[in-house]
């Protein structure tokens, strides 16, 4: 049985869990196994975790406008440790259209803006998930 | 199926097994999180892989934290991990969260208490749900703790909700369990009766900070002292407050107190020997399940029998028996 696992984690300053907590309860609701991790984790904390867990998904919200340092820090961590073929960032929070284009070529698989449903939220993971191979260990 | 350890000469033709296996023994927390994952989905193959680590296993002491929801037991995983951290010990820590029987999600969020342990490369920290198997937690909770052993761990600390009987399962197959309890946790005989305190090796009061903390470890000592002797080992009472950082050393001294007991008991290699019989048991019988799974679902006779047991024309007692003689001969190989 093969289910899918995902961590949310709130990296940065700001202290505003309300909005993970709904996303963590709709994907739980959607079948998945979710990890939360917190309220300001640094990005190193973030990826050992992930690594840890061994998760195909990680997922931030950052409200603080510290996103174009927190996410591309944990996609070139998650690089450095050797996670990154296996893992997923997607993200949210208050990121103006303008910087979308700069994080996913920082390597951040998907940005939801404010106006996302958690519907869209779960029918992307689901459908990125079937879109991965894992490499079978044995 | 892939139940049959495979030849070692195979190996060479499964590279990623090769160098995910040597990254294992080097240290690397990336290949024991897919090891991890393998056995815990019952990939294709987990046995085998099992069997691979076992010879690296044996070396670490294993201690179950169960107790009510809300009881402070993470954050008591939390600072026994600071506090053995410090001593330079290698650390393997699984938190277990309950499945959600109507969506078979899972809200793991035991990591919440435990983040500033996330950079220490010596600890290792996995959550696993419960996913609703029938038995097979345990065992996978247990496989996953060998896996943590075989890695190296000197202790791993496994969480568990006090509450159905598979977290129960899983605390009793630990080598010392520890049983939080609350103030608000109510009488000290209330407590004993949902089962919970039976299988305790130690008490832990937590959250002693609150009204009514010392009366309940009074009555509990009381409880305690009434119930009849099976083992020469004084059951301690230790309270704590997690969140505050105290009395963390003494329930860390009281577990390395009954780990020492238990070595110098003339019982000690009974007790292992139980284990391994315990083990080898639940891992035939498993086998053995999936066979007859399998089996039955190619036989066309047990759709026969099905149909004639609902016609009335034979009954269920007689239909096993004749059917165990059909498969029979697929259980063994
Ligand atoms: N007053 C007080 N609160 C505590 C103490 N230890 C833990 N807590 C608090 O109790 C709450 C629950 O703590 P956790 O460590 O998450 O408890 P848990 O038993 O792991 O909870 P579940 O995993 O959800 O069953 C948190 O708000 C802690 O801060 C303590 O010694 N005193
Ligand atoms: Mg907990």
């Amino acid at each position: 049985m093969e289910k899918i696992r995902v961590l949310l984690a709130k990296p940065g300053l700001d202290g505003h869990d309300r909005g993970i907590k709904v996303i963590a309860a709709a994907l739980r609701d959607a079948g998945m196994e979710v990890i939360y991790t917190g309220l300001r984790q640094t990005p190193e904390q973030v990826v050992n975790a992930a690594i840890q867990e061994d998760v195909r998904f990680v997922g931030m919200s950052i409200l603080s406008g510290a996103h174009m340092t927190l996410f591309p820090a944990v996609a070139k961590l998650l690089k450095e440790k050797g996670a990154d073929k296996n893992v997923h960032l997607f993200g949210g929070g208050i990121i103006p259209d303008q910087d979308v284009g700069k994080l996913t070529a920082a390597g951040v698989g998907k940005v939801f803006t404010p106006g996302a449903s958690t519907e869209d939220i779960v029918k992307y993971i689901r459908e990125t998930a079937a879109t991965m191979t894992d490499e079978p260990l044995v | 199926m892939t139940d049959a350890a495979s030849p070692p000469d195979t190996l060479k033709s499964r590279p990623i097994l090769m160098s995910v296996l040597d990254k294992f023994a080097a240290g690397d927390h990336v290949a024991l999180a897919r090891i991890i994952t393998a056995v815990e989905d019952r990939r294709n193959g987990y046995q085998d892989l099992l069997a691979r680590l076992y010879a690296r296993s044996g070396r670490a002491w294993r201690v179950g934290i169960t107790g009510p929801p809300g009881a402070g037991k993470s954050t008591l995983v939390f600072r026994l991990a600071e506090l053995l951290a410090a001593q330079a010990k290698k650390l393997g820590i699984i938190a277990v969260d309950p499945t959600s029987p109507f969506t078979g999600g899972a809200l793991l969020g035991d990591r919440i208490r435990m983040q500033d342990l996330s950079n220490n490369p010596n600890i290792f920290i996995r959550s696993m749900a419960t996913r609703g198997s029938t038995g097979g937690l345990a065992e996978a909770t247990r496989d996953a703790t060998m896996v943590l052993d075989a890695f190296g761990m000197d202790v791993i600390l496994i969480e568990t909700v006090g509450v159905g009987q598979v977290e129960l399962d899983i605390a009793r197959a630990c080598d010392t369990v520890v049983v939080v309890f609350v103030p608000e946790s109510g009488d000290a005989i209330q407590a004993m009766k949902a089962g919970l305190m039976e299988i305790a090796d130690i008490y832990c009061l937590n959250k002693a900070d609150r009204e009514g903390a010392e009366r309940l470890v009074v009555e509990l000592q009381s409880v305690l002292g009434l119930r009849k002797k099976t083992t020469p080992w004084e059951h301690p009472v230790i309270s704590t407050q997690a969140l505050n950082n105290k009395g963390i050393p003494e329930l860390w001294a009281s577990v390395a107190a009954h780990r020492e007991f238990c070595q110098n008991q003339a019982t000690f290699d009974h007790r292992r020997e139980q284990r391994i019989a315990d083990d080898l048991q639940t891992i035939i019988k498993n086998k053995i399940d999936r066979r007859v799974q399998a089996a039955l679902r190619d036989s066309e006779s047990y759709r026969n029998k099905i149909a004639e047991i609902a016609a009335g024309t034979t009954n269920p007692y007689a239909a096993a028996v004749e059917l165990l003689g059909e498969i029979a001969g697929s259980l063994a190989d």
